[in-house]
């Protein structure tokens, strides 16, 4: 019995492992995709930010680094990374402060119609972002809903072109990120909250804390890696941001609001310098990975 | 089990993918297509103008009349040239203007190209098409044709390159315009009415109307400049007043021997930041909506708008015999205004039937074509002035207009076309002069580094 038992088991085990290409076979599909959607295109990319190419000619010439040199020596483009680090407090930081208020309200409270809140605060990530682009370069218009409500209500002197304004334009794209990633964060940090064990609470209450000093005790530190996610999804989302940009200024006024995807689509389709424009796109690729490497490093640190 | 481990596997695989990479720098993979060269002189030996004996064929056309009345003349005039050649279909792939500029690119290098485009004349499009070998020049064809004849040469220029792209206006001919442009002022007949003013027929006359308008609590001129471009062709106007036309035109086609930092160009840019200054302009002029402004105009906001003819049908449409047009005239009394033509259309050297392509564009420029034109809305590129007759309210003024500075005046070519950058740097610069970000000063010397910079490099 034991012997026969034995031997189905290891002919079982053989026919589930099969031949040794077979998971290969089993992965071919994934792999071939992601090679050749995200892998290939990916050194391809690289590739080409090494040579300079009008993307027309049937010719290019090997520079090597140079444009690699060009991206952190322009001024302007130096000028369209920090933006991006201006949106990473939009889409990021600011969106975690107010997600975290407003996840601890409703996750703590017995608000009425919490689900209701829940669907109207996750909105914004369902909305295409041309529409929400869209939608909201007509409120920030000069004689906007924005701008008519500040007058309407006697604050006239606030009322400016927002998306024409030198200093405003930017945190005012930016706002618009803001909006977007609340919802993600908040609905995120909710389910975190969910999960934090009640006699933790209970505990903290009998000791006499306060809800602040139960906040900082318990739900912070109990957050830490819904907080890491996300983060890594919003940073992602403020340093590629190219859609909301083009919709609504075109980097404009001047070149207060450009950012480097925005620089990627410019120089390759506009200007046709291929070779600055990958080089772009790796540098951002790169400043993407490694500025999530250290949120995800330190979110990991116990 | 010998199979290697998975980092040898990844080293091989990485090994392989690297291979195929290097097999191939940017661009090799493409077809060489070496455009024929123009035969010197005479017999028109390798052109075929009989279309209805050559076989069933589709020609690919990529157009951007994606507007009311331009949608409407390119399918009337595509139909009649499917009447007149049954044995050619025509494939109409129509993008807007935007949308066209950036896949064009892609389109050409791409294995299915079209046989006919409609490329923007200026460096970064048309420039880069010729010099890249992807364009056929049309002489052979202008003479089989006499387009010669049909057009004006001042109008021909605009699609005229070197082989090498290297001079534009001069070279040989890559395309053929259907629509002639103009920019000019708009303006509401019952406003000007109301304030008691007439058509202001010169600069000095147009600025006291604004200070009249303003006086009276009007918004004088409108402007939507949040695309960045819209004040290229309020400046352009402006500067053809006070800056010698063959110096704009070297500026504008980016050929080398005149210089943006000149105190003609800064009083130009002095007077357009005077104008903001002075409160002329809506509020919020960059932070504006080039489209609303406009729509906002026909419902009574504003009293000037200085525009392309371009806008003439749309807003003519809204405002009827209310909306007027006119060029104001310089010191010295002559008309010398930003204009040119609407998108040419050119051939591929991709294009398998160069003839019939050749014929459809001969077809979309006939005199006959222009008057459909003209019943559509548009302003026809030739035959303007006997035309303007026929055409009805603004359109008929834009046209009498567009005959003034086109016979007896100068048409200055588009700003944007001088340098592959310049749209970019000359918009964000009139918003930073608007915004009073850039003195005139500065304005000027970042146009003329951009300007001096591309001339260096275009040796």
């Amino acid at each position: 019995m034991a012997d026969r038992e034995g031997l189905t088991s290891d002919r079982r085990r053989n026919r589930l492992a099969g031949p040794a290409w077979l998971p290969w076979v089993y992965l071919a599909p994934a792999l071939l995709l992601y090679g050749g959607f995200l892998l290939f295109p990916l050194a391809r990319a690289a590739q080409y930010s090494l040579y300079e190419w009008d993307g027309l000619t049937p010719s290019s010439t090997f520079v090597g680094f140079r444009n690699y040199l060009a991206v952190i020596g322009d001024p302007r483009l130096r000028e369209a990374f920090g933006h991006a680090g201006v949106l990473i407090f939009f889409y990021a930081v600011l969106p975690l402060a107010i997600g975290l208020i407003l996840a601890t309200i409703l996750a703590r409270g017995k608000v009425r119609g919490r689900g209701f809140f829940r669907v109207v605060i996750f909105l914004p990530q369902v909305i295409a972002m041309v529409v929400i682009a869209v939608t909201w370069r007509q409120l920030y218009a000069p004689d906007g809903p924005i701008n008519a409500t500040l007058r309407a209500v006697g604050l006239g002197a606030l009322a400016r072109p927002w998306l024409g304004d030198y200093f405003w334009t930017l945190p005012a794209v930016g706002f618009i990120g803001t909006w977007v990633s609340t919802g993600l964060v908040t609905v995120l940090l909710m389910a975190g909250i969910a999960r934090i064990p009640k006699d933790l609470y209970e505990a903290a209450r009998l000791d006499g804390a306060s809800a602040v000093q139960e906040f900082f005790a318990i739900t912070l530190p109990s957050l830490r890696g819904e907080i890491t996610v996300a983060l890594t999804l919003t940073i992602v989302a403020a340093l590629k941001t190219f859609d909301l940009v083009y919709v609504t200024t075109r980097g404009g006024p001047g070149t207060s609001t450009t950012v480097p995807s925005y620089e990627v689509y410019r120089n390759a389709f506009e200007l046709g310098r291929v070779g600055i424009a990958t080089a772009i796109g790796i540098v951002l690729t790169v400043i993407i990975f490694a500025i999530n490497a250290v949120v995800n490093r330190i979110g990991d640190r116990e | 089990m010998t199979a290697p481990s998975g980092r040898i596997r990844a080293a091989l695989l990485g090994a392989a993918l690297l291979a195929t990479l290097s097999a191939c720098a940017p661009g090799t993979g493409q077809q060489v297509t070496t455009p024929p060269a123009p035969t010197a002189s005479g017999s028109p030996s390798g052109v075929n103008t009989d279309i209805a004996g050559v076989g069933d064929v589709t020609l690919t056309v990529w157009d951007q009349e994606v507007r009311g009345g331009q949608n409407e003349q390119i399918e009337k005039l595509n139909a009649g040239f499917q009447d007149k050649y049954p044995n050619v279909t025509i494939k109409r792939v129509s993008q807007s203007v935007d949308d066209l500029a950036t896949t064009l690119r892609l389109a050409l290098t791409g294995d299915d190209a079209p046989d006919v485009v409609q490329a923007n004349n200026g460096r970064n499009t048309m420039g880069a098409f010729v010099a890249a070998g992807q364009l056929i020049p049309l002489d052979d064809y202008a003479q089989a044709y006499g387009w010669q004849e049909r057009f004006s040469p001042s109008i021909l220029k605009f699609s005229t390159y070197s082989t090498d792209a290297k001079v534009f206006g001069e070279g040989s001919l890559y395309g053929l315009p259907q629509t002639g442009e103009v920019v000019g002022v708009f303006y509401s007949r019952s406003k000007l009415a109301g304030l008691g003013l007439e058509i202001p027929k010169n600069w000095t006359e147009f600025e006291a109307a604004l200070a009249t308008a303003k006086q009276a609590g009007e918004t004088p001129l409108v402007l939507g400049n949040i695309e960045k471009w819209p004040a290229i062709h309020v400046f352009g106007p402006l500067q053809g007043s006070t800056v010698p036309a063959d110096q704009i035109t070297a500026l504008a086609l980016g050929n080398s021997g005149a210089s943006w930092t000149t105190p003609e160009n800064e009083a130009a840019a002095a007077t357009l930041q005077g104008w903001v200054e002075k409160g002329y302009f809506n509020e919020g002029v960059n932070g504006a909506d080039y489209d609303a402004v406009w729509q906002g105009m026909t419902k009574g906001e504003g009293v000037f708008l200085i525009g392309g003819s371009w806008l003439a049908a749309d807003m003519g449409a809204a405002m009827g015999d209310d909306l007027g047009f006119f060029v104001p005239a310089d010191a010295a009394g002559r008309y010398a205004t930003t204009g040119g033509t609407g998108l040419p259309f050119a051939v591929t050297s991709a294009s398998q039937h160069s003839d019939v392509a050749a014929a459809y564009l001969d077809f979309l420029t006939s005199d006959d074509a222009m008057q459909i034109l003209v019943d559509t809305g548009n302003l026809p590129v030739n035959r303007t002035a006997e035309l303007a007759g026929s055409a009805g309210g603004a359109l008929s003024e834009v046209f009498t207009e567009f005959g003034k500075v086109a016979g007896s005046g100068d048409v200055l070519p588009y700003l944007d076309y001088a340098t592959p950058t310049f749209s970019d740097t000359l918009g964000a610069a009139l918003q930073g002069l608007i915004d009073g970000q850039l003195t005139p000063a500065a304005f000027t010397e970042a146009l003329e580094a951009d300007y001096a910079a591309f001339v260096a490099s275009n040796g």
